[in-house]
């Protein structure tokens, strides 16, 4: 297993109290795996990356529990210094806001060089001329001549390919992307994850993919981790979650956008709200959303039920959601 | 291509006189540059030949990559900017250039809906004073009183009215966006010009607001204009959908004929890129579009598409092509384009209308 992340608790101290923001996360990937990491916003999703990464504010954030074993060694016991050789050499990330996350006050060739002079030691030559290689590689027209030019003079799309050249630059064995092409138009957007498909295949990384796209995580993901209020509800291979969710949130999620084939007057919508960190439900956190809610998910929190061998649901009633039963009693 | 062009007539099926035509509407944003005085050194043609128009009621989407113009177009029509060219006409009236004292009248008629619900609301008032201020610029006294219209009207969006006297702050992101709703509402508009409503949202509360804008639409028989880069939203929500490329239309037609059976390359490689939620059935087939959008600073000569286009010849570079009903298209379906698609998306299969669709939309109409 290349990730394990097991049973992790985060928290923020704000003015409202305790936020919590990650509670009881387990999901692992394997080596040339992708994961997609499905869920709203605050859900959790973007801080578990953050823990692994190890880029964590704290203050106020705080990891109060569980493990993160990457390549079997539990990265919450390293140093930092030891910690900060695996981050961009062994494991990298690509953020969503590609213009925030570039240095806008050196040129992109100078920031993709400066991988090879800190991790490996390179002359600032040859780092150089890599970094031109990794630019032609991930499509930047003209490589040399722009790898002198600043990230405010790239489109959208090449600046996100730069930062997907940076993830890749030292090979790492894991690349954790959050909201990729959250910030993309449809056809660029088609651009950015093809490449990052075929980079991936290629050099045979794991892949963490944070979004809140369905549509993008149909395409490229194996395995689906959806999160809620701090914790997955549920985990599967992404072909068995779409035709037959074994969660309500899930199937929620999934009914909720409107498609071709289940055309109809009215969309689905999740009632209410996603629950505030500070003041998380008793028992199943979806239960105030939840269309099968009774009395034992206002009082039990489920735990991670098997469904079979590959899928977990974090539902009491997760066999009457898979077969799609009618919703009996109204709650 | 010139012997099986037909007259243009967009929405030749509705019946009646138009709500709002635009024709030929342009905005260009001019660049100063220079030393030592400044002089205009160039222009961005955000919108440059735009044609549209909409019927009274109807819901038309208008999707496009970011930087095509569509909100630069829905500004132009509520008149927050002056147009550069070209011609506004809102129920048979010359608004292009039209005073202050002209718009007063119209400004009720014409309403809009932000992208932000952070941004577009004060966060100094509460939210009765938010919804309520539109009449009174306008001095509209509704029966009862400005609150209790006010009142129904948060019911109408569904929050509750007893949420009258709270501020922005307290409310999600949802419920700002239906506060928004509710304060376009409050002057009874015919249209509605909806500027990416659902795109800050997420997934779970994007429905409830999509839900609530179409019972308005169809429960009240306002005419939106439905700006959004989210194709299936606008599949979802317009009868009508015209699609810009860098400041001009390239093709509009009525949803079912343009979803199923786009005729410009753009429209179809636009359609073929948006990832399906789906993991069953055939693969489908994927158009990569080649590098990004040209700048609008120094558009193509012709046909403005050319330039990423895998059909594009000589005379694409020379021509601009007219947005026309090209033969084989439904009526009201307008395509400009010298090279069009042939009429199907799916391998060689003709699509064949979904009866019970077709049957929804007649009772709509």
């Amino acid at each position: 297993m290349l990730l394990e992340v097991r049973d992790l608790h985060v928290e923020f101290r704000t003015r409202e109290g305790i936020a919590k923001a990650v509670n009881g996360v387990t999901y692992s990937v394997d080596e040339g795996e992708t994961l997609a990491v499905l869920g709203e916003s605050g859900s959790g999703k973007s801080v578990t990356a953050q823990a692994v990464m190890g880029i964590l504010d704290t203050p106020p954030g705080r990891i109060t529990g569980g493990r993160i074993l990457f390549q079997g060694r539990d990265l919450l016991t390293l140093k930092e210094d030891e910690r900060r050789k695996v981050r961009g050499a062994r494991m990298a990330m690509v953020f969503q806001d590609a213009l925030s996350a570039l240095n806008p006050v050196l040129t992109v060739g100078d920031q993709l060089a400066e991988m090879f002079t800190v991790h490996r030691g390179a002359s600032r030559k040859d780092a150089r001329a890599k970094a031109v290689e990794l630019m032609d590689r991930v499509r930047i027209p003209a490589a040399r001549e722009r790898a002198g030019q600043y990230p405010h003079q790239f489109s959208g799309g090449m600046r996100q390919r730069i930062m997907i050249a940076m993830a890749m630059a030292l090979e790492p064995a894991l690349i954790i992307a959050d909201e990729p092409t959250t910030a993309l138009d449809v056809t660029v957007q088609a651009q950015v994850m093809e490449l990052l498909a075929e980079l991936r295949r290629e050099l045979r990384m794991g892949l963490v993919l944070i979004t809140h796209d369905l549509g993008v995580v149909a395409d490229v993901a194996d395995r689906i981790a959806v999160m809620y209020a701090g914790r997955i509800v549920e985990t599967a291979p992404v072909h068995d979650l779409y035709r037959a969710p074994a969660h309500p949130y899930t199937q929620g999620l999934l009914d909720s956008i409107p498609r071709l084939d289940r055309k109809g007057r009215e969309l689905y919508a999740i009632s209410g709200l996603p629950p505030s960190l500070t003041a998380i439900p008793t028992g199943c956190p979806f239960h105030p959303r939840c269309p099968r809610a009774r009395d034992v998910c206002r009082t039990d929190d489920p735990p991670l039920y098997e469904v079979s061998a590959d899928r977990r649901s974090a539902c009491h009633f997760w066999r009457e959601t898979l077969r799609k039963e009618p919703l009996d009693a109204p709650r | 291509m010139s012997e099986n062009v037909t007259l243009p007539q967009q929405g030749a099926k509705q019946q009646g006189e138009a709500l709002l035509k635009v024709e030929g509407l342009q905005k260009h944003f001019p660049i100063y540059g220079g030393f030592p005085f400044k002089r205009q050194v160039g222009a961005v043609k955000a919108v440059d030949g735009v044609d549209l128009t909409m019927f009274a009621g109807e819901s038309l989407g208008l999707v496009g990559e970011s930087g095509c113009g569509k909100s630069t177009t829905g500004r132009l029509i509520t008149r927050l900017l002056e147009p550069t060219g070209g011609k506004i006409e809102y129920a048979g009236q010359d608004i292009t250039h039209a005073k202050r004292k002209q718009l007063a009248p119209i400004r009720s008629e014409i309403q809009m809906i932000f992208q932000d619900p952070y941004s577009s609301l004060n966060p100094r008032q509460t939210v009765g004073t938010i919804i309520k201020s539109p009449m009174e610029v306008n001095g509209i006294n509704p029966p009862g009183g400005r609150e209790k219209r006010v009142r129904e009207l948060l019911e109408t969006v569904g929050l509750n009215p007893e949420h009258y006297n709270r501020f922005p702050h307290e409310f999600s992101g949802g419920q700002r966006q239906r506060i928004g709703v509710a304060r376009a509402l409050a002057l009874q508009p015919k249209l509605i010009i909806a500027d990416e409503p659902v795109s800050a949202l997420d997934v779970s509360i994007q429905a409830q607001v999509v839900n609530l804008l179409q019972k308005v639409q169809e429960e009240m028989g306002i005419a939106f204009l439905f700006i959004a880069h989210d194709l299936a939203v606008v599949r979802h929500f317009s009868q009508r959908v015209a699609v810009m490329y860098l400041g001009k239309v390239v093709e509009v037609a009525d949803r079912d004929s343009l979803y199923n059976r786009p005729r410009h390359p753009y429209t179809h490689a636009l359609l073929s890129a948006v990832p399906e939620a789906t993991v069953d059935g055939p693969q489908r087939e994927r158009i990569r579009l080649a590098g990004d959008v040209p700048s609008p600073i120094n558009p193509p000569t012709g046909c403005r598409f050319r330039t990423r286009c895998w059909k594009a010849q000589e005379k694409c570079a020379t021509d601009e092509p007219p947005l026309v009903q090209i033969s084989g298209n439904a009526e009201g379906h307008l395509t400009a384009c010298h090279f069009p698609e042939e009429p199907t998306i799916k391998g060689g299969k003709e699509v064949v209308l979904d009866p019970a669709l077709a049957s929804l939309e007649s009772d709509s109409k």
